[in-house]
């Protein structure tokens, strides 16, 4: 099997890369990237600060939620399939159990009025969540002299939020043009 | 025995993540529009639920996909939606991830990104708005949101506290 990156000194076996992925994932509340950050490269040390950001940047080169992609490819990496396999069973397990528990009680609980109350204030801090990544993401974007990325951003959110058209219909109108400018703006 | 809505949940959600630049937060207004608006699993009220639960739960905000199959089509429906939406992009990290190093420095890998990023921008502010829309329905709920914003945009702190403030101050019923 091929290594896609210089073999590392030191390798974790199979149950060391379950109980990581288990740590980042009870752990991440809010995202699980920090804690697989502190995991990996701080408290375990299995790799760089460099190693872990290009590891990443495969993981949001891919469609798909990011950190489940990095732990497959970090798994793979370490332990060829069964290392990924494991990472991912120990990424998703946990939360796996927990979700399915709390969604036997919201089936039976969610007509409660406390209930529904708490988690109405969670989504409006939720919604402002989503909002400090927006403007987060945008700065860099508004900074840079290739301009059309507010406009692709912006039509993306017109067709999606407002028109209500399908995600895949907006995507595959938008991508080759908003790539093929990135592409000859370089 | 009706098997259609496991059909129809694995399909839409092994679609839906080969369209979901930016991860679930990228997802959410697709998924609503199915959910509520298609195929009438959900109300509003129950999705933006669905929402908050999966953001106080650990682990990837992803796991919104086991609360929506289980609700439609309870265990079963829970295993597919979860397997259908993270199967085929684990499957593809697996594979890519043995030839990153041939192309990870190519004029077109770096050009695809590049042009991601703009689209994922909007889909995660079409999440904001749709999402505004249910929660955000009086001046109290308003506030929390602004409130939310400028907190996590200007520090560090754990998002966990806003939305235990946020829980609390739902549950006193101001909102």
């Amino acid at each position: 099997m091929s290594q896609p990156v210089a073999p590392p000194p030191f390798h974790p076996s199979l149950a060391e890369l379950f109980r990581a992925f288990v740590i980042v994932s009870i752990s991440g509340f809010g995202g699980a990237l920090p804690w697989a950050r502190r995991t990996i490269v701080e408290q375990k040390r299995w790799m760089t600060t460099e190693e872990f950001n290009e590891t990443f940047a495969l993981s949001q080169f891919l469609p798909g939620p990011n950190v489940v992609n990095f732990s497959v490819v970090f798994g793979a990496r370490f332990g060829g399939a069964p290392g990924a396999a494991v990472a991912l069973a120990g990424l998703m397990g946990p939360p796996l159990v927990i979700v399915t528990v709390l969604a036997i009680l919201y089936a039976r609980f969610g007509d409660v009025e406390a209930l529904s109350r708490i988690l109405a204030g969670i989504t409006a801090a939720a919604v402002g969540l989503l909002i400090a990544v927006v403007a987060k993401m945008m700065a860099p974007l508004f900074v840079r002299r290739w301009n059309s990325a507010p406009a692709f951003a912006i039509l993306a959110f017109t067709g999606v939020a407002i028109m209500h058209w399908p995600l895949p219909y907006v995507f595959l109108g938008l991508a080759p043009f908003s790539i093929a400018l990135a592409w000859f703006k370089r | 025995m009706n098997d259609s809505p496991l059909l129809t949940l694995a399909g839409y959600f092994a679609m839906l993540s080969l369209f979901a630049v930016g991860g679930a937060n990228a997802a959410i207004p697709e998924m609503h529009r199915v959910a509520v608006d298609v195929m009438h699993w959900m109300s509003d009220r129950q999705f933006a639920d669905m929402f908050a639960i999966a953001q106080v739960s650990p682990g990837p905000n992803i796991i919104i996909v086991t609360l929506i199959g289980y609700h439609v089509a309870g265990f079963t429906g829970a295993a597919v939606a979860t397997t259908a939406m993270c199967g085929p992009t684990c499957l593809m990290a697996f594979f890519v991830s043995r030839v990153w190093d041939r192309f990870k420095d190519a004029p077109w890998r770096i050009a695809i990104q590049a042009g991601l990023v703009p689209l994922s921008l909007g889909l995660i502010a079409a999440s904001a708005f749709v999402l505004a829309r249910t929660a955000d329905h009086n001046v109290y709920a308003g506030l929390i949101t602004a409130a939310t914003a400028t907190v996590a945009y200007f520090t560090r702190v754990n998002p966990l506290w806003m939305f235990v403030v946020a829980g609390v101050l739902g549950l006193s019923g101001w909102l």
